[in-house]
């Protein structure tokens, strides 16, 4: 008898509805993403009740590090023909002597969070690698010899008027580091401010 | 697998047939790429955006002769925080001159700080979870506007609801702060402030004037 033979096949699957799916996940990942921007210091936020969402456009928002390091990050705010960031680092390299060219003045506009004393800036903006960079932030001075917080956030407020505050402090950074922060913030004439929070639903029942 | 163009296997003689053509497309390397983006996305992706907690502060005056506003004792509440997470609170005032008030050790506990706040803040917390509960269950319909606009305005109608002075010395952590202002959105407690500590109260915490233990 001869051999049957079998047609010789491929295994095939049909992979069109596992593409299908793969396409509508993408789709709605691409589409919720926000990124998340890189930040000066990981700082993990208290849990409160609170539901309203953080504003993220036309805002300054200190952050204070689990070591009492405060660093500062605003953003170039709606108007997109005036970069904020490039004007209030002028200023601010008026204040101490400091120049700064037009590229850096770009670099810096387009970065997120800082946080080194000001003449450290030309510096930090220099420095190609990100790990390198990290080593620059050692916190913005904001004793009374030197408050270079209390500037910054005038200039802030100077050239961004509506500009909200928002203190992302860490669970265990000192109140009293946050309550100089406020000072120096009410000294500006802020008065209100957003405290960064997780939310954590919790329930209170009276008893009868 | 790959079998984008795969001829039909032998050809018979005879008449000359159109090549067919498979239509399969081999969609492993786009469903390999497809894979590595959405793990991408997945990993980057921030759900949870961050909340914030609206705090007004009262407004500094260089001016002396504006006093501060007078607070009546018997509806004032101090708490007054401290490091290692603990936490006091003693009713009324604490001047000097006068016999000290009890300063209480409490936690941070739904028996703790939130037992004291609600028992004094009944009414108006009442008030509020009922018309909170009438809409869920849509016996009231109305904007979340109008909810807390009503919700204002029940805070404001008792006048024997507590006034929360909240007061942290050196050592406490911003956690504790915040825990204690979030305490107060649950307790629905209307006035509330953070405000600095006073020498005498700091004495009271360091024990320096006797005070009585938790109970």
């Amino acid at each position: 008898m001869p051999k049957i033979k079998l047609p010789v096949k491929t295994p095939h699957i049909d992979m069109t509805p596992m593409v299908d799916l793969f396409a509508l996940l993408l789709t709605f990942f691409m589409l919720t993403t926000s990124f998340r921007p890189q930040e000066a210091a990981i700082i993990d936020t208290p849990n409160s009740v609170s539901e309203k969402v953080c504003p993220d456009k036309d805002v300054i928002t200190i952050l204070v590090g689990k070591d009492n390091k405060v660093y500062l990050n605003f953003d170039n705010g709606k108007d997109t023909s005036i970069l904020i960031r490039k004007e209030v680092l002028k200023k601010m390299a008026e204040q101490y002597h400091l120049t700064f060219n037009d590229k850096e003045l770009k670099t810096f506009s387009t970065w997120a969070s800082f946080g080194m004393p000001a003449d450290k800036l030309k510096a930090w903006i220099n420095t190609p690698d990100s790990k390198d960079r990290e080593k620059f932030l050692t916190g913005i001075p904001m004793d009374s010899t030197d408050n270079q917080l209390n500037l910054w956030v005038r200039f802030i407020r100077l050239q961004n008027p509506n500009a909200e505050v928002a203190i992302k402090g860490d669970s265990d950074a000192d109140f009293k580091t946050v309550k100089h922060v406020m000072d120096i913030l009410q000294e500006n004439k802020v008065n209100k401010f957003n405290l960064t929070t997780n939310l954590q639903k919790e329930e209170a029942k009276l008893e009868e | 697998m790959a079998e984008i163009i795969q001829a039909e296997g032998k050809q018979k003689g005879g008449k000359k047939k159109a090549k067919k053509f498979s239509t399969h497309i081999d969609m492993t390397p786009m469903v390999d790429l497809m894979c590595l983006l959405i793990t991408f996305f997945m990993l980057t992706t921030a759900f949870s955006k961050p909340k914030a907690m609206e705090i007004t502060m009262p407004e500094k005056k260089d001016d002396p002769t504006i006093k501060a506003p007078e607070i009546q004792a018997d509806r004032t509440i101090n708490i007054l925080i401290s490091g290692n997470d603990q936490i006091y609170y003693y009713f009324g005032l604490a001047d000097p001159k006068k016999p000290l008030p009890t300063l209480i050790k409490t936690s941070y506990s739904k028996d703790g700080i939130r037992k004291i706040l609600l028992q004094r803040n009944k009414i108006v917390f009442k008030a509020v979870t009922e018309l909170r509960e009438k809409v869920i269950k849509g016996e009231e319909v109305m904007a979340d506007s109008t909810l807390t606009r009503k919700i204002k305005e029940l805070k404001k109608s008792d006048k024997n609801a507590p006034i929360i002075l909240i007061k942290a010395d050196e050592r406490a952590k911003y956690k504790n702060m915040v825990d204690i202002i979030d305490e107060m959105a649950i307790t629905t407690v209307a006035n509330y402030a953070v405000v600095d500590i006073s020498p005498i109260e700091l004495q009271m915490i360091s024990g320096t004037v006797p005070a009585t233990p938790a109970k």
